[in-house]
């Protein structure tokens, strides 16, 4: 076993019981907090394939902003008390069965990208199963997402500009 | 051909670098605590901590067996786990960011060559703001946990204010990257040498990044968080003995820090103009190199401090203002007057 692996087992296993915590328990405050591990360890992930942007990026929008307002929200709410309201069961098995169908489909879209990837930065997966190390820097990601992915990166730009506009109507308090 | 370490010596090298970082780090924020005391002093014309030791020189030492001496107090009220976890993250996140600012040139020891970096990783800068955002976490939990409506303000403050000016911080550093090319704090340096610095082509780059340090550290005139006048302590006020210590002392390493890298990305790092000439022994170099860069550490710590002194505190709403309808507006405007230029400059764009 090589250091890599152990830090895989080790990152996965921490990964894995987080979450598992995270849906099963009802303490809000050490929910977000354990969510906040599993992101980290996701972002060692992101590290060991090489992909140090994706996993400074991802430190950075979810733990350090996302997180950061979860947490605000739930200490001005201050739901300390276990108060959470219990769905019924039919409401569960349709979210599982919506998240089942939506993980479905990203991993059918991800297939298809492997070979793109591939063929726009020139490099290839080794025997190992793991990327070559320039695949996860910027400027091969860059060069990636302006060329074969441009208009999904322009699209969701677009989506993103929407949502923060619609933000800002929300916020405001008198709107005619 | 100077090669680059390896192996053991390697390993032994990162560790000696790690822990003088790690002392450093720790001794200045001490002294700048006495240099705090002893500028406050001279501001306000008087004479400043002068008892321990010649010219109060002891001071800090004094100050630390004071804090560890005192009484801890953990409320029963509190969330007790988190109210431990939270000046320890504090402290964390504050040291963590020491790891890749680049100290000086390279050493070159038996025809060796050896980084005053502990890790140069190609995505320096995101690592730095990915730090910062999650420096938060210590204030809000301590504040959380103190269960104490005070310190509840005093946190949400502190988060609110860091996401707001993280944002106009992210969108200046953006305009530098673009500027410099690189991601990499190590090269951002090396492209400063003589007079090329980078303030002289991001001047309003600088002046938003130097402002969200001010409110990024919580030092005045963006110190609402432990408004004393309105909050008692703000986020600490629960906290005694060390655990005060420690959220106290990460202000000043953090202080210590952003003035690092206000100087490794606007005023040259360790370059100075005309060095060259007169020296051009690598170590003696990278010797002088580093006198510099603590140089240019410690004038912005000054100025850090001559603002405290100098400007009363904002009102939340003003600061609200200030971030939001001053600040981010500014830095998209230096962006979008930065693109084209570049693109000029590269020759990509033609009139």
């Amino acid at each position: 076993m090589t250091i890599t692996h152990i830090l895989f087992l080790v990152l996965s296993v921490v990964a894995v019981l987080s979450a598992a915590i995270v849906v099963l328990n009802s303490n809000p405050v050490r929910n977000v907090l354990l969510l906040i591990v599993c992101f980290f360890s996701i972002a060692g992930h992101y590290v060991l394939l090489n992909a140090q942007f994706l996993a400074a990026v991802h430190v950075i929008v979810y733990a350090g902003a996302i997180m950061v307002l979860f947490l605000f929200v739930i200490m001005l709410l201050n739901l300390n008390k276990e108060s959470e309201p219990h769905k019924p069961a039919w409401e569960k098995i349709i979210a599982v069965i919506a998240g089942g169908i939506f993980f479905v489909t990203l991993v059918g879209a991800l297939k298809g990208t492997d070979v793109i990837v591939r063929n726009a930065s020139g490099t290839s997966l080794g025997d190992s199963g793991i990327p070559s190390p320039e695949i996860g820097l910027v400027e091969s990601l860059g060069k990636v997402l302006f060329s074969d992915f441009l208009v999904p990166f322009e699209l969701s730009s677009i989506l993103f500009l929407g949502a923060m506009v619609g933000a800002v109507m929300l916020g405001k308090k008198n709107i005619k | 051909m100077l090669l680059v370490i390896s192996g053991t010596t390697f390993i032994i090298y990162k560790v000696i670098l790690a822990v003088a970082v790690f002392a450093v780090s720790l001794g200045v924020a001490a002294y700048a605590t006495y240099g705090e005391r002893k500028i406050a002093a001279f501001l306000q014309d008087r004479v400043g901590p002068d008892r321990a030791g010649p010219f109060g020189l002891l001071q800090p030492l004094a100050d630390g067996v004071k804090m560890f001496m005192k009484e801890e107090i953990i409320p029963t009220v509190s969330n007790k786990a988190l109210f431990i976890l939270g000046p320890s993250l504090f402290m964390i996140t504050a040291l963590l960011t020491g790891a890749v600012i680049p100290w000086g040139p390279d050493l070159v020891i038996g025809g060796e060559r050896y980084p005053l970096q502990v890790t140069d990783v190609n995505i320096g800068v995101l690592y730095l703001l990915g730090v910062v955002s999650v420096g938060v976490y210590g204030i809000m939990l301590g504040g959380w946990a103190s269960n104490n409506k005070y310190s509840l303000m005093g946190a949400l403050r502190a988060s609110s204010q860091m996401i707001s000016y993280e944002i106009a911080m992210g969108l200046s550093v953006i305009a530098l990257v673009m500027v410099t090319g690189t991601l990499s704090l190590r090269e951002i340096a090396d492209q400063q040498t003589s007079w090329h610095w980078n303030i002289i082509y991001q001047p309003l780059g600088f002046l938003i990044f130097f402002i969200c340090a001010l409110a990024e550290t919580n030092r005045a005139p963006f110190d609402l968080p432990e408004c004393e006048t309105e909050l008692v302590g703000g986020y600490h006020t629960e906290y005694s003995s060390m655990k005060l210590g420690l959220f106290l002392f990460s202000e000043y390493i953090n202080m210590f820090i952003s003035s690092a890298v206000m100087a490794t990305f606007y005023f040259g790092g360790y370059n100075m103009p005309f060095i060259g000439r007169w020296v051009s022994d690598p170590n003696w170099l990278a010797f002088w190199g580093v006198i510099f860069f603590f140089g240019k550490i410690i004038f912005f710590i000054f100025t850090f401090m001559w603002i405290r002194w100098t400007l009363p505190r904002f009102r939340y709403d003003q600061l609200m203002n200030l971030g939001w309808k001053i600040l981010i507006p500014l830095a998209i405007f230096n962006l979008a007057v930065v693109t084209p230029l570049i693109m000029l400059a590269f020759g990509k764009l033609k009139f």
